[in-house]
């Protein structure tokens, strides 16, 4: 029992991330600096949510009782979700929405990759099926970093000050929780410290391919993954809950 | 918004539907640069599965048949039916003509 607890609670931990991520690109539906920009977030958001539906439905079977892959995304508490702090950050231009996604599509593709191998087969088969969505997003976002840094003297400022402040999230990503460990111990999870060396790599190489400098800021502690947020994913939440606490049950 | 849009140069869009077709043209969009230009093709355009493949080719590369000169262009076929393969009868048996 004590390791379906844990499996569960890993299966939000990865889906929190794909939600939160996902809602705010859905944010900028009808709002993308053009119609082109605008279409290939939303898609992207809407892989995201392919990826929450798969991770909550198998947590919703695991849970069993009444639990469906709604109440799982709608009715928890903030202090019960468990995407990492990176992931809430704001919209600020798109320079802010380009670095996030790169800083995570990055981590993102490794995650998936050794996920793909995973002892749990459900999990191997929603890594797998996730992982070309993954690869296409990490095309896209590095493209527009290269473009941003090497574009215009405005465009390089933007994309180094998103940088600057976004950068400091990224050590939340490796620093292994409890549930972490666990699940990598029981080969179900994925090995945080060699996904931390080749991200870093791969990060440092395309942020030096556009010019931006590597922030020597000191990394931020964020607890985003165990449940203590940022102020910014109670705003989420009022607005992704809204429905499901007004009307409950409620379907489409 | 509309700045960017007429900074990107216009982008004419091609995709293979499948193995064995030709591309077809499908419409076009706007990008800075070639490789922009398929991953936005990709988005706008091969969203439900349209696709194989893509091409894409920067419309200004474009020569196109100017609207006057369709009468000397293309009016001369108009009383020649005989070009067209329908003066012969095509034997039953053969199918796929």
């Amino acid at each position: 029992m004590e390791k379906n607890e844990n499996l569960i609670h890993y299966l939000l931990m990865l889906g929190d991330n794909s939600m939160i991520l996902g809602h705010r690109l859905s944010e900028l539906c009808g709002h993308g600096p053009n119609l082109e920009t605008d279409i290939a977030l939303t898609n992207i958001s809407l892989d995201f949510f392919g990826q929450v539906r798969s991770y909550f439905q198998y947590a919703a079977q695991l849970k069993g009782e009444d639990f469906n892959e709604d109440k799982i995304a709608f009715l928890r508490n903030e202090r019960q979700y468990y995407n990492a702090t990176l992931l809430e950050q704001e919209n600020n231009d798109f320079a802010y929405v380009i670095v996030r996604q790169f800083l995570f599509d990055a981590f993102h593709k490794e995650l998936l990759e050794q996920l793909m191998n995973s002892k749990d087969t459900t999990i191997a088969a929603i890594a797998t099926k996730s992982i070309k969505e993954c690869r296409y997003h990490l095309r896209f976002s590095s493209e527009w970093l290269k473009r941003l840094g090497n574009g215009t003297e405005e465009s390089h400022q933007k994309a180094q000050l998103a940088l600057n402040d976004l950068y400091v999230y990224c050590h939340e990503l490796f620093a292994e929780s409890e549930v972490e460990r666990k699940m990598k111990e029981s080969g179900i999870g994925a090995d945080l410290d060699a996904i931390k060396h080749n991200y870093l790599a791969i990060i440092h190489q395309l942020i030096a391919e556009a010019q931006l400098k590597i922030p020597e800021t000191i990394q931020r502690v964020a607890k985003g993954k165990l449940g203590f947020h940022s102020e910014k994913l109670g705003y989420i939440l009022t607005e992704l809950q809204y429905m499901q606490r007004a009307y409950p049950d409620m379907q489409w | 918004m509309s700045d960017n849009n007429n900074q990107w140069p216009l982008w004419e869009i091609f995709i293979r539907s499948k193995n064995g077709l030709e591309h077809r043209h499908v419409g076009s969009l706007h990008a800075a640069d070639a490789e922009m230009a398929i991953e936005n093709a990709r988005d706008v355009y091969t969203r439900r599965m349209e696709g194989v493949s893509l091409w894409v080719v920067e419309s200004k590369d474009i020569t196109a048949s100017n609207p006057e000169n369709m009468g000397e262009l293309f009016e001369p076929a108009i009383d020649k039916v005989y070009r067209h393969p329908t003066f012969y009868d095509v034997p039953d048996e053969i199918k796929h003509m």
